[in-house]
């Protein structure tokens, strides 16, 4: 049985010993610690257990962590720098832009690939962007507002943060 | 007046011999919480039998601590000056984390930060019968408020004691008592170092009045948000405990299955695979997620299918013939006034239509999960973390199944991914006992998505026949009402009929049912607004001025008018293939309109909801942002349940148990939301998770009838799409 040994999340590289047809999600949560991404379907319909890879926004539910070997993971617990929220977390804060607060995880990466992505996304790119993923408790407005508030702090953010 | 009297008397006597027994509770008591959280300052909530019996009249506390049977909510202020309330209330993401710390903070001015809360510890908190039917705003905050306020008082009498002056001149402010002339200033840890004071405080403690309010009314945001957006919170489903394993279990195919066969051979030759096979229950516990679900596949089990289930497509029938006379949930109710044949004889007008309503899921984005661990010698204590709505509830469910007394188990629930009424039982937390104690192991079991939308429980289906009588002015004279299973809760007519025969009928359910966000009062405000909607076009009168001309609730008119007001509705006109239609109705002491606004696509029939304005009164407003917050989501909650989602099922099995297949509101179905909070200040606050679900279906529909002339009946209205054949 194929074994994964090492994976690089959030700028820091693990060492592990997890069977490489187990998921993303579950090796994250169960052997690394790091909870943030939810489990909530499965079958990458809910958005739940979204992380970066390489930037890109992926549903780690039904992602064997094979497939994550030697590229860069982010996952919600990686976006505070020496105590400084991502724009896009204090936004959700601000905004008020949660619940139960189990989809936040996946709302916060999916919105910060789209931010990469394009900085100054106009309402129909939020919610296309972030179609994929479930709020049962319907803060969508909120998190709408969160997304674009946060791409207002990064714009007036940049010049301070330079080489970032 | 004559019940009330009676009422009075039937219940002093009740009443003196409790506030007789009490100072001997007190005295046990106060060495006891003292045992438990040290020293300081200790005020409870004393109940009186009466108003506490719903949600008190049970066993409280656990091992280690069997607090009186009167206690309410109650605070603690530590040797270090920590506050600290206890509930047994559970946060499920409807904010009351956030505003039972308002009301702390009301009547003891300390930041809002510094207060902790503890809530749903079988433990710590008070016995509470469960976070349902919106009772924390109107029942426990109140109890908050009045601990908080009497433990002011307590700091003021010592600081006082203290200074040797009279307490007229301290002041409490920013956690701190203070005499302004001297300067003098205590914080709260000097004044409760080195005391063990303990005092019952109860319904005679005076807390401000509303209007009085500086951080309830406030806009507070939800309390401990930042580990939220971190991902440091931890939901029951992201527990881990050492040496914890993960557990599985074995469904059967389809409901209702019998078992004929079983090898577990094979998962149990597994290296670290724990099998238990005990009656009805086929669970495997093993070191991670991928190998439990590894063993499970190795078991071998054969079944033999229930025949003859009931399927979707006869449901409605199913109900009407299967009724029975037992008190179901609900049970049975009548209200019957006047006589309806008499109204209908009398009427210009009858009409008749049958209403359905859909079985429909909670689809609670953390599904069920439990983290069971058994410990002391022989494992005969049990510790469960798990997210439910009934965490007293489920410690007895726990006691029955292991036969152990409730004092040896203790069940926490972590705020949890919400629940809409669908976790008031401990399926998860039974099932991850079962295994732990097999496995002498802690273990961790997370219901698959699957599972939560087969094996969990629905808000009922049903069926709802009225036949109702008008007159030429729009006077409704008779309204017959028969609900099927769907249930009671808010069955009655706010609308002045004189003569009406409502009545519940329970059946037989094919698939699990119970509670849900504003439970029945979804399918009954449905038929009932609907219904409203069809008797105004009869009569050919509009449908706002139809409403009021039969309604003198002014509570219900002012979220009528005032829906109306905010929507436009009469001043302007539905642009072609639009329709607007508005509902109002009440439930659980608060009062909601919506008016609606909807296109529907000329091919395919496609609904696309526009606009939906709802006003909203629930008394005096706590937290006006969270409230927003919660109105937004019952009308997107409701919006799914409106307009396409259903659960589907034939002979016993769930056909659409997957998000793939289930569908739930996302980002492209939301429509423009608009409020209007009716904050009345004069009025008590109650709670508002549930109502503003209520009026968005019959909105929904009365709009698509204005937009295409379709009259649709049944819930969801819409998943394919309105077809002209619908009418």
């Amino acid at each position: 049985m194929e074994r994964i040994t090492e994976l690089d999340v959030n700028g820091t590289h693990h060492r592990l010993d997890a069977d490489a047809e187990r998921t993303l999600l579950s090796v994250l949560r169960d052997d690394l610690d790091l909870t943030g991404a939810k489990y909530g379907c499965g079958e990458a319909q809910c958005g739940a257990c979204i992380v970066l890879i390489d930037g890109q926004p992926i549903p780690s539910c039904v992602t064997p962590v094979s497939r994550a070997v030697k590229k860069e993971i982010t996952t919600v617990e990686g976006l505070e720098q020496n105590g400084q929220l991502h724009p896009l977390q204090e936004a959700f804060l601000e905004m008020g832009a949660m619940q139960c607060g189990y989809c936040t995880p996946g709302m916060i990466m999916s919105g910060v690939a789209l931010l990469r992505q394009n900085p100054n996304p106009s309402e129909a790119d939020i919610i296309r962007s972030l179609e994929p993923n479930i709020c049962r408790c319907g803060a969508y407005p909120r998190i709408v507002a969160a997304v674009r508030r946060a791409a207002e702090m990064m714009k007036t953010e940049t010049p301070k943060e330079g080489a970032a | 007046m004559k019940e009330e009297t009676v009422d009075e008397l039937s219940l002093e006597p009740e009443r003196y011999e409790l506030y007789a027994e009490l100072e001997q509770h007190w005295e046990a008591a106060r060495r006891e919480f003292f045992e438990l959280v040290g020293g300081g300052i200790v005020v409870v909530y004393a109940l009186d039998q009466v108003s506490g019996m719903h949600e008190s009249s049970g066993r409280r506390g656990g091992p280690g601590l069997s607090l009186p049977q009167e206690i309410g909510a109650w605070l603690h202020i530590s040797e270090e000056g920590q506050v600290t309330g206890y509930t047994g209330k559970v946060e499920v993401g409807q904010g009351n984390r956030t505003s039972l710390t308002q009301a702390i903070a009301e009547e003891l001015p300390v930041p809002l930060a510094s207060i902790q809360l503890v809530m749903g510890d079988t433990d710590l908190s008070p016995f509470d019968f469960g976070t349902v039917g919106s009772r924390t705003s109107g029942v426990v905050a109140p109890q908050m408020r009045k601990v908080a306020a009497a433990a002011r008082e307590v700091l003021l009498d010592l600081a006082a004691q203290r200074l040797s002056v009279e307490r007229d001149s301290l002041l409490v402010q920013n956690g701190k008592i203070i005499q302004e002339e001297s300067g003098r200033a205590f914080a709260l840890a000097e004044l409760a170092r080195g005391q063990k004071l303990l005092k019952a405080a109860g319904e005679e403690v005076l807390a401000k009045p509303a209007t009085e309010w500086q951080v309830e009314a406030t806009p507070v945001p939800k309390a401990n948000g930042r580990a939220f957006v971190t991902g440091k919170h931890h939901y029951t489903s992201d527990f881990k405990r050492p040496g914890m394993l993960y557990g599985k279990v074995l469904r059967a195919p389809s409901m209702n299955a019998r078992r004929i066969s079983l090898d577990s051979s094979a998962a149990e030759a597994m290296p670290g695979v724990t099998v238990v096979c005990e009656d009805d229950f086929i669970g495997v516990a093993a070191s991670d997620e991928l190998a439990a679900t590894r063993a499970m596949e190795a078991i071998h089990a054969e079944w033999k299918p229930l025949e003859g289930q009931p399927s979707t497509h006869e449901l409605f029938d199913h109900f009407k013939k299967n009724l029975h006379e037992v008190q179901g949930f609900g049970g049975p109710t009548a209200h019957v006034e006047g006589s309806v044949e008499e109204g209908l004889s009398s009427a210009n007008r009858v009409l008749d239509a049958s209403y359905t309503a859909a079985y429909i899921a909670h689809a609670p984005l953390e599904p069920r999960a439990a983290v069971a661990e058994w410990s002391d010698e022989e494992n005969s204590k049990l510790t469960v973390w798990t997210g439910t709505q009934r965490p007293f509830g489920v410690r007895g469910e726990l006691a029955e199944v292991f036969g152990i007394s409730e004092d040896r188990i203790r069940v926490i629930v972590p705020d949890t991914g919400s629940g809409y009424g669908g976790k008031h039982t401990g399926d998860a937390a039974i099932e991850a006992a079962r295994l732990a104690k097999a496995a002498g192991k802690p273990v961790k079991l997370v219901w698959t998505r699957e599972e939560e939308f087969s094996w969990a429980y629905f808000r009922p289906a049903g069926v709802i026949d009225i036949r109702s009588g008008v007159n030429a002015d729009g006077t409704i004279t008779a309204w017959e009402y028969h609900n099927y299973n769907a249930g009671a809760a808010g069955i009655r007519t706010l609308y002045n009929i004189p003569h009406q025969h409502i009545e519940f009928h329970s059946a037989q359910s094919p698939l699990r049912q119970g509670s849900y966000r504003a439970l029945a009062a979804t399918a009954n405000h449905f038929a009932r607004e609907t219904h409203m909607d069809e008797l105004a076009h009869a009569v050919g009168m509009e449908p706002l001025d139809f409403r009021l001309k039969n309604l003198q609730d002014e509570r219900l008119r002012a979220v009528l008018e005032a829906a109306a007001e905010r929507f436009g509705w009469g001043k302007v006109k539905p642009s072609s293939g639009h329709g607007f239609g508005i509902a109002g109705g009440h439930e659980k002491g608060s009062y909601v309109a919506t008016c609606a606004e909807v296109a529907v696509e000329p091919e395919g029939g496609a609904v696309k909801v526009i606009r939906a304005v709802t006003a909203f009164e629930c008394g005096a407003v706590i937290n006006p942002d969270n409230l927003q917050n919660q109105i937004d989501g019952a009308v997107l909650m409701g919006l799914g349940g409106a307009l396409f989602e259903g659960i589907h099922f034939e002979d016993g099995k769930i056909l659409n148990a997957r998000f793939s297949r289930y569908r739930v509101p996302r980002f492209s179905d939301v429509p423009i939301l608009e409020t209007v909070l009716l904050d009345r200040k004069d009025l008590p606050s109650v709670g508002a998770g549930e109502t503003p679900i209520v009026a968005i279906a019959p909105a929904i529909g009365n709009a698509i009838f204005d937009a295409t002339g379709v009259r649709l009946r049944s819930l969801p209205l819409a998943p394919d799409g309105v077809k002209k054949e619908n009418s």
